[in-house]
């Protein structure tokens, strides 16, 4: 029976990959992908980056550890793949984690690869090292790595201070790619040196980003492609048109809004296009530590008040997912099955009846038809966070609470979310893998940085940390998915909705996989090629 | 002369001066900097890595030396470094200059050849159905934003021709240099010549009713030589006046401009630079078109004595 399931799962999983991927005949060498990029990116390190600004042309340039299979659109613990690391194993208390590593790779400079260049990297990740990244997002990844030992010029073990299963979606994703012991951070931003399939050529801010095949890349044959350009077009508008009138090969992936499209199939009826999941949710963040968030009925009156449909309605012609923390099935591996959804408050397909709820929650407070509560609704001044502002402040009015948009901009909006100068604010929330390890730590643990709201429940922090240490797949998931619905129960952050957004590419372009589970770890494009 | 000529650019460097203070305080006053935006972006913040981080560029001392440090950097050609592509300054400013000259004197010399001619038709033609149609072309090009013109012009250049006039840092035909810079230079351009068309009618329309004009003609003169000789060199200075301050002006326009066609150019780059509060790149970048306008008024005055023989500056 469970043979039957799993060839189920593997036909639904490839189904997948292929409803996402392109294929045609045998690859043709040469030519150059010419893509539109959405912004300049700060600088030209990954490591540093906390966009995928910076992935997308950057991924090409290096080499992970392990990858996510570059075709297959979910990424999952199944398909990991070997990259600058051979093979991996796992100790048998699950506490060391030791990767063979590939022999005979070089760096862009003719250097070889060794042993030292990963230790180097998880030094300067793990801030150990004597150089310093300028910024360093992605340090609590490694927070249960004790140290990084290499044995040998081909060997190195991860130490543990307790299992954790998740390093390895960690040390897959499109933000961990491995550094040159010999280059500094600081040159790393301005001319990053790589093992990966193209090298860096030039980074013109506010102009363009240019790749070109590295004729000594590990993987004989391959990339296709001779390069790759991006110019820079902050402009969607006037991207959207180049793309059409053929000046581009791609668009920027997942760029697209549902409602633009249409317009780009209307006026570019061959192109090809694709929407998923990018495993952003918006969400609301409240501050509890004042009034009148203080009082959890008012939490949960606004929770209940919420029709999420209707924004996936709105903003997304009903092309987005309702859910809770983690990405909901099928794109999302961990986030809870509907029938349990449902079960939370807030989540039930009547929401007359979650609304007449909220109001005696409401009145039980001390509002009611006389006595509005008026509320600033913070939001970052980007369209992506005022417009489901917009229609959050309609949907509270129908239980007494009167929102006023509080536009900031964005270099003023962390500090005020770090100082507490809101009410009520309007977030969006990226994940970089689809891992529980990388969204509860991050946004839900006592002290974590990026904890807006200060959420802190030790029971809950307890179960954080047993999920994370559970082997067995399907058990961790069942911990999640408890874990995620008392989250959403005590109206943490409440989830409103997931985004999707779309790519499309000419048709001549081969190999291009979107990513359905994140919007950070697909652009390695070694296989890409042009059928022209 | 020469006693004048000193004067004001004693004027011009005190008002440079000022304009430095006022540039590099207004820029401070301004909630966030680099360091703000770059931990924004990253959703945390360490403050021990933020601390250090505005140690490292600079932005920790105090308001009055971190301006003496910038000033004395100008005076040594110094501009500093970038806060985000940590390059030299001059290094990101200097290949933009070109490609936003060209463009303003583009849309200025389409301003000026479009706007005095038509001006002058209008006045001429007074109440004529020329006249209207002209001062509908005029009103309308004072009224299309010029993001809006721009959009249009690239939706319809794809629509009926399949092509799309954005920059091409190495145009390789005529055809596509004149895409590169004419198109958006007339895009931004449009707005002034309407402005100049209008100033160069009602001023034509007041000189044509001068005893001399009736006289000229009395005399015989022919009309083209009574309109461009003896009434448009009069009433070309309040035109000139006009074209001053739009080449002031023009800096918004071209900044929409430049984003709409995505000319890499200086006006894209100073919002680019704002954005990231990267104070060298703005702080520089402001002072170097103040240095524009402030020599483009000092051009106008000084041409104003060649077009009227009644000004002079005497010491």
């Amino acid at each position: 029976m469970r043979s039957v399931w799993a060839l189920a799962a593997t036909a639904a999983l490839s189904l997948l990959a292929f409803s996402t991927t392109t294929f045609a005949g045998e690859p043709k060498q040469g030519g150059i992908l010419r893509m539109y990029h959405r912004d300049s990116p700060a600088n030209a390190s990954i490591l540093e980056g906390a966009t995928y600004s910076v992935n997308v042309p950057f991924m090409g340039v290096f080499n992970n550890l392990v990858i996510y299979d570059q075709h297959i659109a979910q990424n999952s613990p199944d398909t990991l793949r070997p990259e600058l690391a051979e093979s991996w194993s796992w100790s048998s208390d699950n506490k060391k984690l030791t990767f063979k590593l590939r022999q005979g790779v070089k760096w862009h400079d003719g250097k070889p690869f060794t042993s030292a260049d990963v230790k180097c990297t998880f030094d300067l990740l793990m801030g150990k090292s004597q150089q310093k990244l300028r910024q360093n997002p992605r340090k609590a990844w490694y927070s249960e790595v004790d140290d990084v030992t290499p044995n040998g010029d081909f060997e190195i073990s991860f130490n543990l201070k307790r299992p954790q299963p998740s390093l390895l979606a960690m040390l897959a994703s499109g933000y961990t790619p491995i550094y040159p012991c010999h280059v500094s951070p600081a040159d790393m931003r301005t001319h990053p040196i790589g093992t990966g399939p193209y090298k860096f050529v030039e980074f013109k801010a506010n102009e363009s980003i240019k790749l070109t095949r590295n004729p000594d890349y590990w993987k004989k044959g391959l990339p296709y492609l001779d390069g790759i350009e991006y110019t820079i077009i902050p402009n969607r508008s006037t991207a959207i048109l180049a793309f059409v009138a053929g000046k581009f090969d791609m668009t920027f992936p997942t760029h697209i809004t549902i409602p633009l499209l249409k317009d780009i199939k209307s006026q570019a009826p061959n192109a090809v296009c694709v929407v998923e999941p990018t495993n952003v949710s918006t969400n609301i963040i409240v501050n509890s530590s004042s009034a009148p968030f203080d009082n959890i009925d008012i939490r949960r009156a606004m929770s209940l008040a919420l029709d999420r449909k209707a924004f996936v309605d709105i903003l997304f012609e009903g092309q987005a997912d309702v859910g809770g923390t983690m990405l909901p099935p099928p794109q999302g591996i961990w986030g809870m099955p509907k029938d349990k959804l449902q079960t939370i408050p807030g989540y039930g397909p009547d929401v007359n009846a979650n609304r007449e709820e909220a109001k005696k929650l409401m009145q039980r407070a001390g509002y009611g038809p006389d006595k509005h509560l008026a509320v600033k609704v913070s939001t970052r001044n980007l369209a992506e966070y005022r417009d489901p502002a917009v229609i959050l402040i309609d949907q509270l009015k129908s239980i007494y609470i009167d929102g006023e948009l509080d536009v900031v901009e964005t270099a003023n909006w962390f500090p005020k979310v770090a100082r507490k100068d809101y009410m009520l604010g309007l977030n969006l929330t990226g994940n970089s893998v689809d891992d529980p390890d990388q969204s509860f730590y991050e946004n839900y643990s006592c002290g974590s940085e990026r904890n807006y709201t200060n959420y802190c429940n030790k029971e809950i922090e307890k179960l954080f940390d047993v999920q994370s240490q559970e082997i067995d797949t399907n058990k961790r998931k069942q911990l999640v998915w408890d874990i995620d619905k008392k989250l959403q129960e005590d109206v943490a952050r409440p989830i409103i909705f997931h985004a999707r957004a779309g790519t499309c590419w000419q048709p001549y372009v081969k190999g291009i996989t979107i990513m359905s589970n994140s919007s950070y770890n697909g652009f390695r494009y070694e296989d890409v090629w042009l059928n022209k | 002369m020469f006693a004048y000529l000193v004067r004001r650019l004693l004027l011009m460097l005190v008002t440079l001066i000022g304009i430095s203070i006022v540039i590099f305080f207004l820029l401070r006053i301004v909630p966030g900097n680099i360091v703000d935006i770059l931990f924004a972006a990253a959703g945390y913040v360490d403050p021990a890595d933020k601390v250090d981080l505005e140690k490292q560029l600079g932005i920790d001392q105090p308001l009055v030396v971190q301006y003496l440090h910038w000033i004395g950097g100008l005076l040594h050609g110094d501009l500093g470094y970038s806060y985000v592509s940590e390059k030299p300054a001059l290094q990101e400013i200097l290949p933009r200059i070109p490609i936003t000259a060209r463009l303003a004197g583009l849309a200025l010399l389409f301003s000026a050849s479009i706007g005095i001619p038509l001006g002058v038709i209008s006045a001429v033609k007074q109440g004529s159905r020329i006249d209207y149609a002209l001062r509908v072309v005029s009103l309308s090009g004072l009224s299309l934003p010029s993001f809006w013109l721009g959009l249009l012009v690239l939706t319809a250049s794809v629509a009926m021709f399949g092509q799309m006039p954005i920059f091409n840092p190495n145009p390789q035909s005529l055809g596509e240099a004149f895409a590169t810079y004419c198109i958006p230079a007339m895009v931004v351009g449009f707005r002034s010549s309407a402005l100049t068309m209008r100033i160069t009618r009602s001023s034509m329309l007041e000189v044509l009713r001068q005893d001399y004009i009736r006289t000229a003609r009395a005399k015989g003169a022919s009309d083209a030589a009574v309109n461009y000789h003896h009434a448009l060199k009069n009433a070309i200075l309040p035109v000139i006046t006009v074209i001053g301050i739009e080449a002031a002006f023009l800096i918004g326009g071209l900044i929409v401009t430049e984003t709409v066609f995505n000319i890499p150019g200086v006006a894209r780059f100073l919002v680019e630079a704002i954005r990231w509060r990267d104070y060298p790149i703005v702080q520089n970048l402001v002072m170097l078109i103040a240095v524009v306008v402030v020599s483009a008024n000092f051009i106008v005055d000084m041409l104003y004595a060649v077009f009227d023989p009644r000004i002079r500056y005497t010491d």
